[in-house]
């Protein structure tokens, strides 16, 4: 009893996953081939087209050649046990992990057929086309209306204040938040609840118009109602944006998406319809995470 | 059962255990605040116990004859002959006529109360009010510092009264006539050094430091944020960098005399700029102050949360735009506290000034950059040193004022601090 509760605790209790590579178990290695993923990986009208991504922290590997397409105007849903990998992938997809030194990517990852890596590319005009929304709400210190207004504003968007108010709004509500706090814009947005502040992260992000956007545990901060508000916006946006979603509810992956994709320490073992991964996965490893087995 | 019982006794012995481990750390706190506590007391005690009569002076009031004959004077508005007149000579008879007994052959003892200042007073009068000469004016003098000690310290061992008994009865019969009194010191606020004590005041000193921190603020400031700015953010994580950071870390602790060497040697030396000046000091100072500004404001760049800087980047923020609209904005009161500590304690430095000739007497208030100043600390040194006690009251309440202009910036500092720290 005493063992195995250890190793049970050790899994859960693995530190973050952006941060610390991942270790590899034996049983995984001998199910796992590199590069080799279960499942529909392509899509015949990709946004992202991902070819052998590899990640690297120093010189330990957190993703190892993986390949992937993102369809337009798609919802994918990244699912997996802590440390697999699957927040360090979304980042690869606007850039995010620029900012940490010793990560290195390889492989050729495109958005609507250009490298998103090519060292000439702009990756402020990347992050205008791929907006983020975080595992923590993490509004501006300052009014609801600069929060929304900051992103369109630095990009030039309008040119008067007309216009710009008009973006807050429609931003605010495609969000849902337009109701309740139309009254008072001009407070300050660390007063708002978590699930509103999510949810004005949210219209933040789609103030630019982005073509695609990238949650990372959106919900997972929230309380179930908030939660449940964020998902109907998810199914909202779909119409018009592609939205990748990590997330380790697999009720909200089974809700919100419509493929999935399961990682697991670094690879990306299955992706599939939505309803086919929870439903019939193809994999062991799938079926074991998805029953609860392990993760 | 028994197992668990002892169990619980076990416990509940630790817990006593801790409970005085608590105990004791708590009081070791508690004597540790007391003793600090204790100094500062003692420090204030003693300084304003010797200082306060240092806002204190002595006048003289007596209805002066300004008789025309007697001063040798005729044409008040004519320089030639102001040079020329006795303006001592009306005071010693004003005197004279207040004291009863007082002859004109106690002259000399008589003229001793008077402060030799007081004719240069008188004349400044005259010259403004030329159609005083021929009439008696009521007006108000020093008394020389001897009757300010006398007023002031009489009965205490460590000063020397060096009035004769003559003197002192003379003295004891005017001040209960209120023809000598005492008041609020105003000319110690409002004049230069003096080698006259009772004459001597802080506001060139004043001037002096305020003009000196002005150039240090405006130089260290923009210099120290922008220094922490790019080693923060923009800067490549090498060698390089580490070696700079490792000597900004051993400039805050290099010596502060060193920096007035350093001051001596390039800006007096090679750059050939005039000594004694606020802006030489203020250069001075401002290498001083670098480090620490430096030093904090990195640490408030630092504790901007990353998630912030996240927010913006995802946003399409450039790196420029991040740093000026999140991380700057968020980080600015840690900066401006830092700032002004550093500029505390450069308001407080002697030893470089020292080096850089800001401790020559200077009798004028300093009205420019590139005036002859001296500072407020060195003005305490200069003081304190003086082999005459009447400057070490003087001194003490230089101390005081220097005391109370760092206790308002820091003050300014917690409040700034309170009044722009964001919540989030």
């Amino acid at each position: 009893m005493n063992s195995v509760n250890t190793t049970i605790t050790s899994e859960v209790t693995q530190p973050d996953e952006v941060a610390v590579p991942v270790q590899e178990s034996k049983p995984a290695e001998t199910i796992i081939e590199e590069g080799k993923t279960v499942g529909k990986p392509y899509s015949d009208d990709p946004k992202f087209k991902l070819r052998d991504v590899e990640v690297f922290y120093g010189d330990a590997p957190a993703i190892k050649k993986i390949s992937l397409d993102i369809g337009r105007n798609e919802v994918i849903a990244f699912i997996g046990p802590s440390g697999c990998g699957k927040s360090t992938f979304l980042r690869c997809l606007n850039r995010m992990n620029d900012s940490i030194d010793i990560c290195r990517v390889k492989g050729s990852l495109q958005l609507d057929d250009h490298d998103i890596y090519d060292p000439k590319r702009d990756v402020v005009e990347l992050r205008a086309r791929v907006g983020m929304v975080f595992q923590k709400p993490n509004p501006f210190p300052k009014s609801i209306y600069d929060n929304v207004a900051y992103g369109p504003r630095i990009h030039g968007l309008a040119n008067r204040k007309s216009d710009l108010d008009e973006i807050v709004e429609n931003s605010l509500r495609k969000a849902g938040l337009w109701e309740e706090v139309k009254d008072r814009l001009d407070a300050n947005a660390t007063g708002m609840s978590g699930g509103q502040q999510q949810r004005l992260c949210i219209a933040r992000a789609i103030a630019v118009s982005p073509e695609v956007v990238l949650m990372d545990e959106p919900c997972s901060a929230l309380d179930p109602i908030a939660t449940g508000k964020v998902e109907e916006l998810i199914a909202e946006l779909s119409e018009s944006y592609t939205i990748v979603i990590v997330t380790h509810s697999m009720q909200q992956a089974a809700r919100v998406s419509h493929r999935t994709a399961y990682f697991h320490l670094g690879h990306l073992v299955e992706v599939n319809e939505t309803n086919k991964v929870f439903t019939s996965p193809e994999h062991e490893l799938t079926e074991s995470y998805i029953t609860g087995r392990f993760g | 059962m028994t197992d668990q019982r002892s169990q619980a006794e076990i416990v509940r012995q630790s817990l006593k255990r801790r409970y005085r481990k608590e105990r004791r750390f708590r009081a070791y706190g508690i004597m540790a605040i007391a003793i600090a506590l204790g100094a500062l007391l003692i420090l204030f005690t003693d300084i304003i116990g010797k200082g306060y009569t240092g806002f204190v002076k002595t006048t003289i009031t007596m209805d002066v004859q300004l008789d025309g004959e007697m001063m040798y004077l005729d044409d008040p508005t004519d320089e030639r002959q102001i040079k020329m007149a006795d303006f001592v000579e009306p005071l010693v008879q004003a005197l004279i006529k207040e004291i009863p007994g007082a002859t004109e052959d106690d002259r000399k003892q008589v003229r001793e109360l008077i402060n030799p200042y007081a004719s240069v007073t008188l004349r400044d009068a005259l010259k403004a009010n030329p159609e005083w000469l021929g009439t008696t004016q009521t007006m108000t003098f020093l008394t020389h510092t001897d009757v300010d000690v006398y007023v002031k310290h009489a009965g205490d061992d460590a000063y020397s009264i060096k009035l004769n008994d003559q003197q002192k009865t003379w003295v004891d019969e005017l001040l209960e006539r209120d023809v000598i009194e005492t008041s609020f010191n105003d000319v110690f606020f409002s004049g230069g050094d003096s080698r006259d004590p009772s004459k001597a005041g802080i506001l060139g000193a004043i001037v002096g430091s305020l003009l000196t921190m002005f150039v240090t603020l405006i130089l260290s400031f923009p210099i120290g944020v922008a220094a922490a700015i790019y080693l923060e953010e923009f800067a490549p994580q090498n060698k390089f960098t580490d070696f700079i950071e490792v000597n900004i870390n051993n400039l805050a602790a290099v010596p502060s005399i060193i920096f007035g060497l350093l001051g001596l040697a390039v800006f007096i030396n090679l750059f050939g700029m005039p000594r004694s000046v606020p802006v030489v000091g203020g250069l001075v100072l401002t290498l001083m102050t670098l480090p620490t500004i430096i030093i904090s404001s990195r640490a408030a760049i630092k504790s901007v949360p990353p998630s912030i800087r996240e927010a913006a980047e995802g946003i399409g923020a450039s790196k420029m735009q991040v740093v000026l609209h999140h991380v700057l904005p968020l980080a600015m009161p840690g900066m401006l506290t830092g700032s002004i500590i550093g500029m505390a304690q450069a308001l407080g430095e002697t030893a470089p000034l020292l080096l850089i000739g800001m401790v020559a007497f200077i009798v004028d208030v300093p009205d420019g950059f590139f005036d002859s100043a001296t500072v407020l600390p060195v003005q305490v040194f200069l003081w304190a040193g003086s082999p005459e006690l009447a400057f070490i009251e003087r001194a003490s309440a230089a101390i005081m004022v220097l005391l109370a202009f760092l206790i308002s910036m820091n003050a300014l500092a917690i409040w700034m601090r309170k009044r722009l720290e964001r919540r989030w």
